[in-house]
């Protein structure tokens, strides 16, 4: 078929041609409903899937805020809480059902629809087929419907807020029995019919966006792209939809069976349950069989939330300290590790669920030994920063502040690896401080980093720099002032699930700390609002960007400043080397990128022009055959 | 700027298959790969939950005294033939899957006229799996005509069952007639009371139904909105027993799956009740614990729904490769995605009869 690419090739050209003769003529095809709502462009589905996470990441962060007032002031009332809460709030005071269904959603918002869909959703699509040079996604159509079924489920889960029973009240993890019966909490009837409905659309819709990114990485690379040439937020993100593709679908077990309990009367999960004194039907279930099943995506879900961050933050870094990224293969083979050992560590999330105590020492050695990987990361950040030409730009801080979460978050995984200081510690503030800081505060740095880095990429323009100062500085420090502290509560034994710590004094003590916590988070809210104006008016009328503005190596600055559909003009740009090859000595820019052959790189004062390297494979790769026939 | 329009040959100017596979296939196979994951939670939570019920001494339910049926043998013959059709339908499905693999092998050579005569067998069978599947399932619904029992619902006194009277009937039996398949003239209650008036007996057996064990059965409630003298004295509940390893029924199940696990009750319960129509729901079923119909309603529907899926998809190629679409393509690779998930779903079967049907 190399004919029939090149037949393509020609058609292509044409079309271009085309383009240039009448280029005044029509810029676009279609119309409004096809470029910006159905749209199979990549960049347009990026940009969608960024805006409606920035909206839920707002209600999520906005419903921590509500229960947060409860737990710093758990016997007062507030006129506002009733007046935004209605009857969820009889005088003022969050009711205790409502407490529940706060936290279950601002979990399950923050989790799936924000760090999951907002964030690989956004720059999965984005720069995958920008940094590999493809013209755009191997499926446009499925690209499509993926956003599309996040979209109607994110509207459902919103509708589910609105009912008059409550939304889910589980939690996020919606063990049952709790997330199956009506009777244990109101929550659990239709609110939780419709949280299982939103997640398995969200569950088909992660599937087509994963098999997309997948495919799109490894079919359609350009010519001298090889897989060891590959920046590392492409790296990440193929990463990040292997583990989807292979997790996601056991939670669609999971929900499908919990559903036919719920609704049917089958006992999967249920056994021997007694309600106000009444004996009910079900037996022979196992609600442990349950969290088995959800903690196998559970688990691998917080490395789907955290490598994409990783990713941006090893470019972003690498960019903005004008050096090579160092360890560029333990990055990739330390990324590959923890994908691989995220799959045997899920039982760690259930030291104290009952398990056989012999399967828990098993988890505990390998969730003990991911902390090799994540340490090389944290290890590698640091030297790539040590002596480099940092440019403290607004990406380049978020980044680093990822770097910062990553570490102190990840340090107490180490502890709460360990079964024996688990089980004092699992239900209580420790490990809420914990995964906060490793896997919400890192990830959601890791969005702004990438937010800041490709601003100019999105939307042609800049975002104003000081206000990104502000915005980090704000965030960074109320962040720690939210989590750190509850270190300290969960040493002191505060349960994490609770209404109200006013029950018993060694919990009570903390109440005061619970208000300051609360305080920062509101400070932290009110931060983003700075972001917020920035992105939006930015966006209209920032400060035009130039093609490259960061001097970067990767192939996403080659295109035009506002690319269109196809995202390459002309010819699609070949790759001749790594994309890290920053302040070479040889070269007399501080970057070198990727597409510039080495025939013409400008080399620096003293080396001479025109010895070249030997060729390692600087040649573009033969252009095989698509299919044979 | 300029926009490119995009069309699919644009796209393959990029392409350079890593596994020799088009960018379509690739994502086929992850797909598949998915598949094979939810497939798997499915049948470790069958192996989970069966363990679990063997180890606290339930017998699980023993295949080749389930399926038994066999059409038109059992229909006429009343002869048992354990596990034969589920060979059967094991053999058609792939039979289908070498069907398939021909029509893939026609797409190569590109001929259209054997590529719809390969895809056309290998709907029918697919459809035939599925009729299979469907009489499958009825057999094991209905159950057997001794599979439950019939008891009084007097012997639950002191035992609180809610909703008793939703679920117990004014069972009785067939007095005239001829030979039990004509209209009987009167009817038998359980207190040996009887029936007669023609004009009550017309209208309860409107409203009853006849049951494979011969009786006449209606629903309690209305029984007592009929106002025929004597009618609600008798009161009866159909339970299913559970048993124990060694076969002893250890407690019992009521429709609605509420379990009475009193020994003492339970013996005294079924000593002296008749037998009668048994069955499975997804609460309560005659063969085992419930966890084996749920699971085998589940299971076997989620892979009956990758079927009929199958088949809507063997039909849509069937329409295009009569339409010429893939003849003006250029090549039939559609045949080949489409043959990729015929044969997972033949394969996922393979295991989902082994736990069911074999071990």
């Amino acid at each position: 078929m190399s004919t029939m690419a090149h037949e393509g090739n020609g058609t292509f050209h044409d079309e271009l041609h085309h383009h240039a003769e009448d280029h005044h003529g029509h810029h676009h095809h279609g119309n409004f409903w096809t470029n910006y709502v159905f749209s199979q462009d990549h960049k347009v589905i990026a940009k969608q899937f960024m805006i409606t996470g920035i909206v839920m990441a707002i209600i999520g962060i906005f419903l921590s805020l509500l229960f947060r007032i409860q737990l710093a002031f758990p016997n007062e009332s507030f006129a506002f809480m009733h007046a935004i809460l209605g009857d969820w709030a009889p005088d003022g005071r969050l009711d205790p059902n409502f407490y529940l269904a706060l936290v279950t959603m601002h979990g399950t918002i923050m989790v799936f629809f924000v760090l999951t869909a907002g964030l690989s959703g956004t720059f999965s699509n984005f720069l995958i087929p920008l940094q590999i040079g493809a013209r755009d996604m191997a499926s446009g159509f499925i690209n499509m419907l993926s956003y599309w079924f996040f979209f109607v489920s994110s509207v459902i889960m919103l509708i589910s807020l609105f009912l008059p029973t409550g939304p889910a009240s589980g939690g996020w993890t919606i063990y049952p029995p709790l997330s199956a019966l009506p009777q244990a909490v109101p929550g659990s009837g239709m609110g939780m019919t419709l949280w299982l409905i939103s997640m398995a659309l969200f569950i088909a819709s992660s599937l087509m966006g994963s098999i997309n990114y997948v495919t799109t990485v490894l079919n359609l690379r350009t010519p001298g792209l090889t897989l060891n040439r590959l920046p590392l937020t492409i790296v990440a993100f193929f990463l990040t939809a292997v583990i989807g593709i292979l997790s996601f679908p056991v939670l669609f077990s999971a929900a499908l069976l919990l559903m036919f309990d719920r609704l049917l009367g089958t006992s999967f999960y249920l056994s021997d349950i007694f309600i106000g004194g009444e004996l009910l039907h079900y037996s022979g279930g196992s609600p442990v069989l349950f969290q088995h099943l959800f903690w196998f995506l559970g688990h691998p879900e917080v490395y789907i939330v955290l490598l994409p961050a990783l990713g941006i933050a090893s470019e972003v870094i690498s960019v903005h300290s004008r050096k090579p990224i160092f360890g560029y293969n333990f990055m990739v083979l330390s990324m590959l590790a923890i994908g691989v050992l995220s799959f045997i560590v899920w039982a760690h999330h259930m030291f104290v669920s009952g398990m056989n105590p012999f399967l828990g020492t098993v988890f505990m050695i390998f969730t003990l030994v991911i902390a090799v990987p994540s340490a090389i990361k944290a290890f590698n950040y640091i030297a790539t920063l040590w002596r480099g030409n940092i440019q403290f730009t607004p990406p380049m801080l978020f980044a680093i502040g990822l770097v910062s979460f990553f570490i102190t978050g990840g340090i107490t995984g180490v502890y709460l690896g360990n079964a024996a200081l688990d089980i004092p510690l699992h239900d209580t503030y420790f490990v809420t401080a914990h995964f906060h800081l490793v896997m919400g505060s890192a990830s959601a740095f890791g969005f702004f980093a990438g937010i800041y880095h490709w601003f100019p990429k999105f939307f042609g323009r800049r975002l104003n720099p000081r206000l990104g100062y502000i915005h980090f500085w704000g965030t960074f420090v109320s962040l720690y002032l939210v989590f750190f502290p509850m270190h300290f509560m969960g040493f002191g034994g505060v349960a994490r699930h609770y209404y109200s710590n006013t029950a018993f004094t060694f919990m009570e003590v903390f109440v005061d700390l619970q208000g300051f916590i609360t305080f920062a988070a509101i400070l932290g809210f009110l931060v983003q609002f700075t972001f917020l104006a920035n992105f939006f008016y930015s966006i209209f009328f920032g400060k035009k960007s130039t093609e490259n503005p960061w001097k970067a190596n990767t192939l996403e600055w080659t295109t035009p400043v506002n690319p269109g559909h196809g995202n390459w003009p002309g010819e699609i740009p070949h790759v001749y080397r790594g994309p890290y090859e920053y302040s070479r000595p040889d070269v007399k820019e501080d970057y070198l990128p990727q597409h510039i052959p080495d025939e013409e790189v400008e080399r620096a004062d003293g080396f001479p022009e025109h010895e070249v390297p030997p060729k390692r494979e600087s040649s573009p790769v033969e252009v095989k055959e698509v299919d044979e026939e | 700027m300029a926009d490119v329009s995009v069309d699919k040959k644009a796209l393959i100017e990029g392409e350079r298959p890593l596994f020799k596979a088009s960018y379509g296939k690739l994502m086929m196979w992850f797909f598949l790969v998915s598949d094979a994951f939810t497939f798997s939670a499915l049948l470790i939570a069958y192996g989970a939950l069966r363990v679990s019920s063997v180890s606290e001494g339930l017998a699980w339910a023993k295949p080749e005294e389930v399926f038994t049926h066999f059409p038109l043998l059992y229909e006429f013959f009343h002869k048992d033939s354990p596990l034969v059709f589920v060979g059967l339908m094991t053999f058609i499905l792939i039979l289908s899957s070498v069907t398939m693999v021909l029509a893939v092998e026609a797409g190569h050579r590109k001929s259209k006229k054997e590529v719809a005569k390969w895809v056309r067998f290998t709907i029918i069978g697919g459809v035939a799996f599925l009729s299979c599947q469907a009489y499958e399932w009825y057999h094991f619904i209905l159950g057997t005509t001794d599979g439950a029992y019939l008891v009084d619902a007097r012997s639950f006194d002191g035992i609180n069952v809610p909703g008793l009277d939703e679920l117990s009937y004014v069972v009785m039996e067939p007095v005239g007639g001829e030979e039990g398949h004509g209209t009987p003239t009167a009817l038998k209650l359980k207190d040996g009371s009887s029936i007669t008036n023609p004009d009550y007996v017309k209208g309860i057996l409107k409203r009853s139904s006849h049951w494979h064990s011969g009786v006449y059965a209606i629903p309690f409630k209305e029984a007592a909105k009929l106002n025929i003298p004597g009618l609600t004295r008798t009161q009866s509940v159909v339970v299913y027993p559970v048993f124990d390893n060694t076969g002893e029924a250890v407690g019992v199940r009521l429709n609605n799956g509420y379990p009475i696990n009193d020994k003492k009750k339970v013996d005294a319960m079924i000593k002296t009740a008749a037998t009668t129509d048994g069955g499975a729901n997804l609460m309560a079923n005659e063969y085992g614990p419930p966890a084996f119909a749920d699971l085998f309603f589940f299971v076997t529907g989620f892979h009956g729904t990758h079927v009929a899926s199958g088949v809507v998809l063997l039909i849509i190629l069937l329409l295009n490769v009569n339409k010429g679409t893939y003849e003006k393509r250029g090549h039939y690779e559609m045949t080949e995605k489409v043959g990729l998930y015929w044969h997972f779903v033949d394969l996922v079967w393979v295991f989902v009869f082994t736990f069911f049907y074999l071990v």
